[in-house]
């Protein structure tokens, strides 16, 4: 662990020198890397992660800069996409801008990289004021921004609603050698613009691959941002994510996050209500198996009065997983008329799963409405019984339940292929073949 | 107190003043300020305690001296002096009565004030109470009637000295010196504290009380409380505290260790009122507790505790489901006002199958003051079957408060079923109106709402307690609505 620390930061030298030394970015990066030597990984020793040790997970020779890769075809990630709707794609490949893939757009709007909005003189505004603003500064986010690069670069102008959905898939496949990718992603909503995002990190290889992504959304006025993150990779591949969305008043921020895939999963969700009148809702799935261990993070900073949150997650965990749920919601002093739900109920299917929950709600402002609700328990044994009974068998009659137990999240998906898509993940997940879209 | 009225209620909150905050002239014996080895060998000794427990002292000191302060906790204060404290302060002309007549008059006086004088409690409650002041204890009560039953209630200074062999076995089972910072200097320096023997199948006739009062200025108590109950036995035990008014703060750092053997019962309620400090949250106590319980097959704990006083308070009543069929349950009360803090919940640990625990709080902020709840439940991997319910409540009065909740859920097992909620709320303008339009001023409304609101928690303390509990919560939101 040590040792990798000390290999990035020598690292970030060489990787600077290809870099332009006078830009406005140079000086975040070198700060950024200054605050990660200083804060190093984070242990369990951190109150925020009591429950999830990152030892193993960092305890691999990773290599930083992937070297060049054999092209990719449609046919070899067709899988992992939503191929089945129209939408942009920002497609990469190790790190890498894999153009003949994507599908990107400057025409009213920017769909783009970040490499190129950094680059370009006509993007500094934008950057200046919205690149690493609302970033945590703990040792992961900065470790991430100083070797931040690439990623993608949405922005929407005032009034636009972007017509399709964008899905920016991040791909490793780091063949023979294991792999830590930093990818950074930049999203600007202005006024009264829509879109909607499907964001998904796959690895294609057997080996280790380790992503540690930051997304800084910007949610302006009235603006509505609907956020899926399908997280399905395989067993060999960690994933922290790290996400800090900015709101401003009357906007309309939704997130689904669907855990099913990875070792190791650590989702940093941290939500800002700058505004009076905003909604937030972020909902997750989780549903895990051997060996995996999935960690849900989640702040929502209410500052201003009249907005609402609301948070459902639900979790199955089978075999030895871990299941982890960590929600704060901060109401500040001046945050009155505030309200705030929160729910996280689990479901444990086997003896060696194990779950920790710490919902945690702290309010500073007397005229709220904060609740929050947590569950571990099982399933309903007459239900189990009614199905049995009428001719199901148990694996099928199991999973309709547990089918039925995460519904309740899945029915907010606005995009009905991501709903199917979805859908045939759990299917696959609970071992049957049975449709759920009837 | 049982026969408290309106009339009273409306005096006592025109006087608006803590009511317990005075000081009793009792030439005390008080050692010089200060903790090192020779301190902890000369409270042994004034204590004439045989050797294993000067020893068992010093081990705690040593590994005291390894620890640090803990800061994890959601409080604000500035830390205590531990070198500027006395560790050791009693009454001087230390008595041993046998009966309440003989005890120093002033004492006595002290006693009423208090509101639970001894004799007056002794005819009304039937209550068996043991008062420690400045953490020496000075007089218990209906020693003759539990004698008879086998049962032992003394102080623990005697207790050392009378029954070494209970003592030994069980002093720190429960809380082991090292548990934590506080732990650890209570088990070096603890001065006296309360020692209860339930023997086994018997029924506890009364309910065992004792009453703790810091007197002296610039000490610190350190009690300690061991309660065991052989199996099958049933034991209800009281315990408050008060404080007299100081500007400086005073350190109250107790460690209560509860043993319930097989199919055992013991209900533990507390009514903490310590001074809270004054309205620009000058002074005050600063409560540091340990309390911990453990269950055998069958058995039941259950804490029950109504805070209202101190400046920071910091405790967590725990419950160790050992025992199959075991039963953990806390109730539990928390008032802050003015400057006050506190951070409190349980810990429940499920080892035992089929063990339950529910765990109900109530937190009532007003002023400028924090209140926390903090709770963990554990299921363990062989605790099958095991069940908990939590519901914490916050009610927030004015805005410039804060109610936090941060209860920690770890399962491990399966077959367990739990479920918490906490909800956050300020009282409802509609129910304030309602009770103004019956001509319910609404200083008065907000009790009655707030004791609705506490009601759950109030139904379980014993009836005494429950109506002192009542006036307490009433007293201490006094003045916290503009």
């Amino acid at each position: 662990m040590f040792q990798l620390k000390e290999k990035l930061l020598s690292s970030f030298i060489a990787f600077e020198d290809q870099k332009d030394i006078d830009s406005y970015v140079h000086g975040i990066r070198t700060k950024a890397i200054k605050n990660f030597e200083k804060e190093g990984f984070p242990t369990k020793k951190l109150e925020n992660w009591k429950y999830t040790s990152l030892k193993k997970t960092l305890n691999q020779d990773y290599k930083l800069f992937p070297t060049a890769t054999e092209a990719l075809e449609f046919k070899d990630i067709k899988d992992f996409l939503i191929d089945d709707i129209e939408s942009y794609k920002i497609i990469f490949v190790d790190g890498k801008y894999c153009s003949h893939l994507s599908e990107t757009t400057h025409e009213g709007m920017d769909i783009c990289i970040l490499s190129s909005a950094l680059s370009q003189s006509k993007y500094d505004l934008l950057i200046e004021n919205y690149f690493d603003k609302i970033s945590k500064k703990d040792g992961i986010t900065s470790l991430n921004t100083a070797f931040s690069s690439e990623g993608s670069y949405i922005h929407i102008p005032k009034n636009v609603q972007v017509d399709k959905p964008i899905q920016v898939v991040y791909f490793s496949t780091g063949k023979n050698e294991s792999v830590l990718h930093q990818p950074r992603n930049l999203i600007v909503v202005d006024e009264n613009s829509q879109v909607e995002i499907i964001e998904r990190h796959q690895s294609l290889s057997e080996n280790r691959i380790l992503v540690n992504s930051v997304s800084e959304i910007y949610c302006n006025q009235r603006s509505i941002v609907q956020h899926y993150k399908i997280q399905d990779d395989n067993r060999n591949a960690s994933l922290i994510d790290n996400t800090f969305v900015s709101q401003q008043r009357n906007s309309d921020y939704t997130l689904h996050t669907f855990s099913f895939g990875g070792e190791l999963t650590r989702n940093n969700l941290s939500i800002f209500q700058n505004g009076e009148r905003i909604e937030s809702t972020i909902k997750g799935i989780t549903i895990i198996g051997e060996n995996q261990h999935v960690d849900h993070n989640t702040l929502i900073h209410h500052k201003k009065p009249n907005c609402n949150s609301y948070q459902d997650y639900k979790g199955i965990f089978g075999e030895n997983s871990v299941g982890v749920f960590n929600g704060q919601v901060l109401v500040e002093k001046e945050a009155q008329k505030t309200n705030a739900f929160q729910a996280n109920n689990n479901v444990l299917i086997s003896d060696k799963a194990t779950i920790n929950t710490k919902p945690q709600l702290e309010i500073f402002a007397d005229d709220v409405k904060c609740s929050h609700g947590c569950t571990v328990g099982q399933l309903d044994k007459n239900a189990l019984f009614y199905l049995r009974s009428r001719g199901i068998p148990e694996k099928e009659a199991t999973a309709l339940l547990m089918y039925g137990f995460a519904n309740k999240v899945l029915s907010s998906v606005n995009i009905p292929e991501v709903k199917t898509r979805v859908n045939n993940i759990i299917a696959d997940k609970l071992g049957v073949k049975i449709g759920f879209d009837i | 107190m049982s026969k408290y009225t309106e009339d009273d209620l409306k005096k006592e909150l025109e006087t608006k003043k803590y009511e317990y905050g005075f000081y009793t002239d009792i030439e005390s014996d008080t050692l010089p300020m200060g903790l090192s080895e020779e301190i902890i060998v000369a409270i042994s000794k004034k204590k004439e305690e045989p050797d294993w427990m000067t020893e068992w002292r010093l081990d705690a000191f040593k590994k005291w001296q390894k620890m640090s302060e803990p800061n994890w906790a959601n409080v604000n204060y500035e830390k205590p002096d531990l070198q500027k404290i006395s560790y050791y302060s009693a009454p001087s002309n230390k008595p041993k009565y046998n009966s309440l007549d003989e005890v120093d008059p002033e004492l006595l006086e002290t006693f009423k004030k208090l509101g639970i004088s001894v004799d007056e409690q002794k005819k009304l409650a039937g209550v068996a109470v043991d008062v420690v002041i400045d953490s020496v204890s000075v007089a218990t009560s209906f020693k003759e009637t539990l004698s008879e039953k086998g049962i032992i209630f003394c102080s623990m200074n005697e207790a050392i000295k009378t029954h070494p062999e209970l003592v030994k076995k069980y002093i720190g089972s429960v809380v082991p010196k090292t548990d934590n910072y506080y732990a650890a200097l209570n088990s070096a320096v603890f001065s006296d504290g309360s020692f209860c023997y339930i023997p086994k199948g018997v029924k506890c006739p009364m309910e065992l009380s004792t009453y703790f009062r810091i007197n002296e200025a610039g000490t610190g108590q350190f009690e300690r409380t061991l309660v065991i109950a052989d199996k099958g036995s049933y034991v209800s035990y009281l315990e408050g505290c008060s404080a007299p008014s100081r500007d400086e703060n005073q350190l109250h750092a107790a460690v209560v260790e509860l043993i319930a053997m097989d199919d055992a019962e013991i209900k533990y309620s507390t009514v903490q009122n310590w001074y809270p400090g004054d309205s620009e949250g000058k002074g005050g106590v600063f409560n540091f507790v340990t309390k911990r319980g453990v269950c055998g097959d069958n058995a039941k704990i259950s804490w029950t505790q109504v805070e209202t006083g101190s400046a920071v308070t910091w405790k967590y009543p725990s419950c160790i489901l050992k025992g199959k069929n075991s039963v953990g349950e806390f109730y539990s009360i928390a008032v802050t006002n003015n400057f006050q803090q506190a951070d409190t919940g349980t810990k429940m640990i499920h080892i035992g199958e089929n063990t339950k625990s529910t765990i109900i709080s109530k937190g009532i902020s007003a002023g400028k003051s924090q209140n926390s709840y903090r709770g963990l439940v554990h299921v363990g991997p062989r605790a099958k079957n095991s069940r908990n319910f939590s519901q914490c409540d916050s009610l927030l009065i004015g805005n410039e408060c804060g109610a936090h909740t941060f209860p920690y859920i770890e399962t491990k097992n399966k077959s367990a079923k739990i479920e918490h909620e906490a909800t956050t709320s300020k009282i409802g303008e509609d129910q304030i109106f309602y009770c103004n339009q019956r001509g319910i001023d609404t200083e008065k409304a907000i009790a009655i709402i707030v004791n609705g609101f506490s009601k759950e928690v109030l139904n379980k303390l014993p009836m005494e307690f429950a109506v002192e509990a009542q006036k307490l919560l009433e007293i201490s939101l006094e003045g916290s609505v503009g």
